[in-house]
């Protein structure tokens, strides 16, 4: 109940904050949309014990959040929801893994600990990188890329639909819940008895809503096409966007720019 | 269930998104020749009724706990399996999106190990031949539970081989197979039984709507399936070679390890021929995947151990990458900062 609505209310968050128009939003799409993959996979190319390497990648989502001007906290509430599973599996990493590594006075490092600390900053990096492309861009705007790069028709045009109909639904799911929740005694969770009433209830209305809601776009002119108003054209700040940080992501990948800092600070050249 | 990008390598993230890749556009085919185009507005409804309904929690009895339904046997059932795959598939978008629910690299694992394998291996080969034509209610419940099991169990699989071929978690092999197969086992068994429930309750309610999805055409000709098995062999087989590859590179361990507490010798470059030896040595690299062979962990980590280039620990070294390390982060931060002013 109190997860169906606190949903909700991220997933409208986040479409409206890709409703504004910053330098990032204005960006084309496609361009945002590869940006993304490519910095998740550097991120994901670095070998198990990486962690120095990996923290200069921090600044492709700090110059985002600050040109986009998106809010840190929801994005960091969202990381910390996902993380579970993540940190369970990881924190294995430093009971099987005992090889040395490091020593920070008399405290011997093991591999271990090296791999799970790579883990926690590679899902740090990944999920706001994720977010972000989102926040700035916006589902129709992602979809619009989507067909550029060749993905199905349908496919995307099923993505749009979907994405639409999950606030009408969650509205009248949570409404439901609620009246379920106000009628029963037993604080949170549908009992055994009213589950299949209940979302079998809720299927019909949501494939009886499909069938109004099909009927009255036929009605509007809809032929199967999917028309999105933001027309995206790629202009030399795109190219140039695309080209600064793909030169960066090169650089910080090949070269350990923390390692060498480190290095000059004390004195190691 | 959802894997995450930290967790995955690119050579496996990328293997299984290629397949997946494949797997939708002949989906995508099969539904637009079959269906009229009144099945899109149908699959972005269920597809959003399914993503709504994960989040209703239900009570199961004498336990005190509470599950969730995950839905993909479900939409199956409901729309047959090309439609329902791709409604997973754009379900399980969203949530990399919105939610960071599982990765935007490792959407290719999600979708292969929640959509593919309920869809085109549990609903054809398990649900459809244990229920028959016309279903009694305890027939329905069988193959629900059965069918939604096994999906599962297969799914949770591809998790565990996944993760595996990818290197970057050190749970062995057998620890992550008792981790993950018994916890989706009830898991499982609750999916199918609610999964049953709903499909009776519909059939007594309005019954045209799984008469019209029953209606849809059987699952494509047999080379289809044979080509899709062959494509994931190839695909599973290709990800752990190159792991295999990868890991056979004898520098990589070292290399990493050398990296971690500063051994690479970053030295001045004498000069431009220094400065492109250096950028030479770094791209002639392969990133090591780490791919240990799952009946001798033991081993490798001898082996590893006796490397014999082993870098000395060193307190200095580490420091170093530590006091840089923070600098690091201080400039991201105050960048980031910089331009917030810059932005207004």
């Amino acid at each position: 109940m109190i997860k169906i609505e606190s949903n909700w209310v991220d997933l409208r968050y986040l479409d409206v904050l890709a409703t504004q128009h910053t330098f990032i939003h204005r960006l084309n799409p496609c361009i945002k949309l590869l940006t993304t993959l490519i910095f998740i996979i550097m991120v994901t190319s670095f070998p198990k014990y990486e962690i120095t390497g990996l923290l200069p990648f921090f600044f492709f989502p700090a110059v985002l959040i600050s040109l986009g001007k998106l809010p840190p906290g929801p994005l960091l509430k969202r990381l910390i929801l996902v993380a579970p599973f993540v940190v369970f599996v990881g924190i294995f990493n430093p009971l099987f893994d005992h090889t040395p590594v490091a020593k920070l006075g008399s405290v011997i490092i093991t591999g271990g600990w090296l791999s799970f600390a790579s883990i926690t900053l590679r899902l740090s990096l990944t999920v706001t990188a994720a977010l972000i492309l989102v926040a700035t861009t916006g589902i129709d705007a992602i979809g619009s890329a989507l067909l550029k790069m060749g993905v199905p028709r349908i496919i995307v045009v099923q993505l749009l639909f979907m994405h639409r109909y999950l606030h009408v639904l969650l509205e009248e799911f949570t409404r439901s819940i609620q009246a379920y929740s106000l009628r029963s005694f037993h604080g949170e969770g549908v009992r055994f008895r009213a589950w299949g009433s209940l979302l079998g209830q809720l299927l019909i209305r949501s494939v009886d809503r499909a069938n109004r809601v099909y009927q009255s776009m036929l009605c509007r002119g809809f032929d199967g096409e999917v028309r999105l108003i933001r027309t995206s054209t790629l202009r030399i700040s795109d190219i140039l966007y695309l080209a600064g940080w793909l030169v960066f992501f090169l650089f910080v990948r090949w070269f350990n720019v923390p390692q060498v800092l480190g290095k000059l600070l004390m004195g190691g050249y | 269930m959802h894997m995450a990008d930290a967790l995955i390598s690119p050579v496996v993230g990328g293997a299984m998104w290629a397949t997946t890749a494949g797997i939708a556009t002949y989906a995508a085919k099969k539904v637009q020749h079959d269906l009229d185009e009144r099945k899109v507005p149908l699959m972005g409804v269920l597809g959003a009724f399914v993503f709504a309904a994960q989040m209703i929690n239900f009570t199961i009895p004498g336990t005190g706990s509470s599950g969730h339904l995950g839905g993909g046997l479900l939409l199956a059932i409901l729309l047959g399996p090309h439609a329902a795959f791709l409604t997973i598939s754009s379900i399980l978008t969203i949530q990399a999106l919105f939610f960071a629910d599982g990765g935007l690299l490792s959407l290719g694992c999600n979708i292969i190990n929640m959509g593919f394998f309920s869809c085109y291996i549990a609903y054809p080969f398990i649900y459809k031949p244990l229920v028959g034509g016309t279903p009694t209610q305890s027939r329905l419940f069988l193959a629900s539970i059965l069918a939604a099991i096994i999906g599962l169990q297969i799914g949770a699989f591809g998790v565990v081989l996944e993760t595996l071929f990818s290197g970057i978690s050190e749970l062995p092999f057998s620890t992550f197979v008792l981790l993950m197969q018994p916890i989706h086992l009830a898991i499982g068994f609750f999916e199918g039984l609610i999964t049953a429930i709903v499909v009776s309750f519909i059939v007594k309610e309005s019954p045209d709507i799984i008469k019209k999805a029953a209606i849809n055409q059987p699952i494509g000709a047999a080379p289809v399936k044979r080509i899709i098995v062959i494509l994931m062999i190839a695909t599973l087989f290709t990800a752990g070679a190159l792991s295999w590859f990868a890991s056979s590179n004898p520098d990589g361990l070292e290399w990493s390890i050398a990296n971690v507490i500063g051994e690479e010798e970053l030295k001045a470059p004498e000069g431009i021929h220094g400065f492109f030896a250096e950028i030479q040595k770094k791209i002639a690299f392969l990133p090591d995947y780490n791919f240990k062979h799952t009946d001798q962990p033991a081993e490798a980590e001898i082996k590893e151990k006796e490397a014999p280039s082993w870098p000395s620990v060193d307190t200095g070294t580490s420091v170093a990458g530590i006091i840089g390390s923070l600098l690091t982060l201080a400039l991201v931060y105050s960048i980031g900062k910089g331009l917030q002013h810059f932005a207004k």
